[in-house]
């Protein structure tokens, strides 16, 4: 009987964040075509899709199995590059909808792969160490696509790691990557709507693989490896399993991106774009899937909020990045702040509070 | 043939031989005790036996199986399961998403089946539910089910250990130190439920223990270790008297 | 010629990480936490140094005295205001306030000094030396740049072992809890080794910007990565191994960069860092750590 509960409970809470991204989406429908959103704010729905999908998908490795990532943005580029020149090959000449599919596809798989060769010496690694190898590994694939020249014409695609001359191409022959400068000339495919999709289909699979028998086995390993061991799971196994599927989604946000420009670069995938994606996660809770999702929301836009304040905006938004964080992580203030709360919970009206809070925290 | 045959196992971390000439014997379905001061050896030898240290010599074969070497998820899988001295349990999850755990490789369905919910899902889920409730029960811990680990008191954190090695469906048990921090009358419950699931489940127990009460009040069969070697076996009535023993614990020659 | 030039240029370069990789590793190694803001104190030492030079005509010398002074108040600010309330809270929540300062900084810079590029003029005086008949040209620059690399490992050494305060940071590393029961200062001794790793990155940083001479609020981002992949390499935590892995990576950034692609000089440094993680999982001199079950 108790656990039947549970069961609805753990349901009902993930019912609410689909909800939220429900509302989310319709809201924002209606204050389009009602002409009450600017074009910047317009233009930041795709990637406030992106970050989200991003933020909840890091949570998996960051949260769920414990492993410190630095490098989320390398698998977004290789989803990126990949699924952007599926897309100027072949799929800007299918249907919009079925071509950005396949793309986001083709990008997932290409990003699970380097999940799985990055994933590698994560097993080997722990802590502090595993976080700079998946930094180093993130500042390799930038680097790599950097000098990258690939070129197609009608004997199929042509490669070059020195410049676009060297690709040889014949007459009518199209260069895709040119080096640095990346991809461009590119058709947008990327909808709202799509960003949408895809962002269900995240929570999707992340929710339902947390409250699965594979979910709590690698939540074991985040609580407790040697336990997890000693208890029978396949250590091995089930980090991959959290890696891949971490990166795959990753890598689909990353075609989601790609596909919303004009224009894709690699040097736009560099650490900072993993630091941002990890500052969601962290401020949204460790763990907490609907907190990933609101965090990469709000953070996306606040700069944009903060614009009117011009240059100090970053500055601004570094102060409360630091204030938040000894504000919640501080030991002295946490003992503090339970303090005042103790107090304050004499007078009536915070006592309603306090209970409502019991309340939506057994939620959670 | 004996459940358990450890054959003249040792390990030595650097120069220090940690366990030597280590010789032990455990039948199916029946409970031992491994005590010793301070210092012996006791929970490396838990650590051998569950692989979690690869013995720098000898063979410890279970049911005919050599298992030496094998990692522990591996030795886990082939029927030892064990609790530990400083417990180890998944902080952050349930009590009953904790005994789930130990329910892994008991009953099993695809990691797609759980993500995309397929034939099969809410069937095997509700078989775990099922037995990992039975079990809390056995340690009267149901009420707690859907409690946070950490959130449990001592004694019932020692308990819930015990109910996730069990779900894992050992042969053979390894409890390490289950009654420490527990006041007599815990205690007492405790031994009487150890009694009963090597009983109900049919399963070896080998426990270390420093409560001497609990190690003669239970155990048909007892080893004393000390300096890492078996320094005398028997039953409780034989140990109690060996000279050596006594010389062991109070520090004399 | 040509390789030992190359080899002459990487020991400087690297002597650059290593003198950065220490701080990061001296910091590691006592309060455990990665201080991602470290790259960006490098950033601060060469604005002041640039400012006393062009603006206020100090003497290069003085001008980098200032500039150490600088970086150490600003060193123990940081770990005072951002880091000590966050004692004993999880490591990502101190790396995310790390990145948070790092973030601050930058910006900071950007307000009071603006985005453009500012050219550095060389701070050293001394002229290139000719060897081998005119063949191998070492600059002033790299010459200085080993030279005080030297200085700092071999005085940085002796600190440690020789004096009360140096003792106290090994200590401090090796256990928190037991130092404070010694009677050891913990607070102190943590905030003393954020001045000294913080005088350390503006040395790091009038070096680096008299070798290449650009200066902007994002300057100190990618060495700062570069000497924290050092650190790690030799093994973090450990003084030696900082030193060593810092040379080793500029020697590797530099051959990559002559013999095999400027492009993928980077790639190949971070590549090489994660084979030898591989190998030895704690890095080249990094102590090996085992949980007691």
């Amino acid at each position: 009987m108790n656990s039947l509960k549970t069961m609805k409970k753990s349901t009902r809470s993930n019912l609410v964040t689909y909800g939220i991204v429900i509302g989310f989406y319709v809201v924002m429908q209606l204050l389009v075509s009602g002409g009450m959103l600017s074009n910047s704010m317009q233009g930041m729905l795709v990637p406030i899709c992106t970050y989200v999908v991003l933020a909840v998908s890091l949570n998996l490795t960051v949260g769920i199995l414990g492993e410190l990532s630095l490098g989320h943005a390398g698998f977004m580029s290789a989803g990126a590059f990949s699924g952007a020149v599926f897309w100027v090959i072949a799929g800007v000449n299918m249907p919009a909808p079925l071509g950005l599919a396949l793309a986001m596809l083709i990008g997932g798989v290409v990003a699970g792969v380097f999940g799985f060769v990055i994933g590698i010496p994560v097993l080997r690694l722990r802590g502090d160490y595993l976080a700079i190898v998946t930094l180093a590994f993130g500042e390799i694939i930038k680097n790599v696509l950097n000098a990258i020249y690939l070129g197609w014409d009608s004997n199929g695609l042509h490669f070059s790691l020195s410049d676009s001359a060297a690709l040889n191409l014949e007459e009518g022959g199209e260069v895709i990557i040119n080096g640095a400068i990346g991809i461009t000339g590119m058709k947008k495919a990327s909808t709202f709507t799509a960003g949408i999709i895809l962002v269900l289909l995240t929570l999707f699979v992340v929710l339902n693989l947390v409250n699965s028998r594979a979910g709590r086995a690698i939540m074991s390993i985040r609580d407790n490896r040697i336990a997890a061991e000693a208890t029978g799971i396949n250590v091995t196994k089930y980090k991959l399993m959290a890696f891949i599927t971490s990166a795959f989604l990753a890598g689909m946000a990353g075609v989601l991106y790609a596909l919303n420009m004009s224009a894709l670069a690699a040097r736009k995938f560099d650490y900072n774009t993993s630091i941002l994606v990890l500052v969601f996660v962290v401020l949204g809770g460790i763990g907490n899937i609907r907190g990933s999702i609101i965090a990469a929301a709000v953070l996306y836009v606040l700069p944009e909020m903060l614009r009117g304040l011009n240059d100090y905006r970053m500055l601004i938004y570094a102060i409360i990045l630091i204030v938040v964080m000894i504000f919640n992580q501080s030991p002295q203030v946490v003992a503090w702040r339970a303090q005042v709360w103790e107090k304050l919970s004499t007078i009536g009206f915070f006592q309603k509070l306090a209970k409502l809070k019991k309340q939506s925290k057994g939620e959670a | 043939m004996a459940l358990l045959e450890v054959m003249n196992v040792g390990i030595a971390f650097g120069g220090l031989q940690a366990v030597a000439q280590l010789d032990m014997k455990i039948e199916k379905g029946h409970l031992y005790g491994l005590i010793g001061p301070n210092g012996a050896g006791k929970t490396t030898v838990f650590n051998l036996l569950t692989g979690v240290y690869r013995p720098t010599e000898g063979d410890i074969i279970l049911d005919g199986k050599n298992i030496t070497g094998n990692a522990p998820a591996k030795i886990n899988q082939a029927g030892i399961a064990r609790t530990f001295q400083n417990i180890r349990l998944f902080d952050q999850m349930t009590v009953l998403d904790n005994v789930k755990i130990g329910l892994h490789n008991q009953i099993k369905y695809s990691m797609w089946t759980g993500i995309f919910r397929l034939p099969g899902f809410k069937d095997k889920e509700q078989q775990m539910e099922y037995q990992a409730m039975k079990l809390l029960k056995i340690f009267d811990l149901d009420k707690e089910a859907n409690l946070p680990a950490s959130s449990l008191p001592y004694g019932k954190q020692r308990k819930l250990e015990i109910a996730r090695a069990l779900a894992t469906n050992p042969k053979l048990l390894l409890l390490d130190e289950p009654a420490a921090g527990m006041n007599p009358s815990e205690s007492e419950e405790l031994m009487n439920t150890i009694k009963f699931v090597q009983k109900e489940f049919d399963v070896a127990i080998l426990l270390i223990e420093h409560d001497m009460n609990f190690v003669m009040g239970i155990c048909e069969y007892i080893y004393v270790l000390d300096y890492g070697r078996i320094i005398a076996q028997g039953t409780g009535e034989s140990i109690r008297n060996n000279p050596k023993v006594i010389a062991a614990y109070l520090g004399g020659d | 010629m040509e390789f030992l030039s190359y080899l002459i240029n990487g020991i400087s370069l690297g002597s650059v990480y290593a003198i950065i990789a220490l701080g990061y590793t001296m910091v590691y190694g006592i309060a455990k936490m990665l201080n991602f803001a470290h790259g960006d104190v490098i950033m601060v030492g060469s604005y002041i140094v640039f400012i006393a030079v062009n603006q206020m005509g100090l003497p290069p010398l003085v001008a980098i005295v200032l500039s150490m002074a600088v970086c150490t108040v600003l060193g123990i600010v940081i770990e005072r205001f951002a880091y000590k309330p966050l004692r004993g809270a999880s490591s990502l929540a101190v790396l995310i306030t790390a990145i948070g300062v790092s973030y601050l900084l930058q910006n900071l810079a950007l307000l009071i000094w603006g985005a453009d590029p500012k050219s550095f003029t060389s701070v050293v005086g001394i002229p290139p030396l000719h060897l081998a008949g005119g063949q191998l040209v070492i600059s002033g620059e790299t010459i200085v740049t080993i030279v005080v690399g030297a200085i700092i490992m071999a005085g940085l050494i002796f600190f440690v072992n020789n004096t009360k305060m140096g003792r106290a940071m090994l200590a401090v590393s090796e256990d928190k809890g037991a130092a404070q029961l010694m009677g050891i200062n913990v607070n102190s001794t943590i905030a003393m080794t954020f001045a000294i790793g913080s005088a350390l990155a503006a040395v790091a940083g009038v070096l680096l910007c008299s070798a290449y001479p650009t200066l902007q609020p994002t300057t100190g981002a990618m060495p700062g990565i570069k000497a924290f992949t050092a650190a790690v390499f030799g093994g973090i935590g450990s003084i030696p191994g900082a030193f060593v892995g810092g040379i080793l990576l500029g020697i590797i950034e530099i051959m990559s960069k002559a013999y095999i692609s400027t492009q993928l000089a980077d790639a190949i440094v971070f590549a090489v860092l994660i084979i030898v993680l591989l190998v030895r999982p704690t890095g080249l001199m990094g102590k090996k750590i085992s949980e007691k079950v």
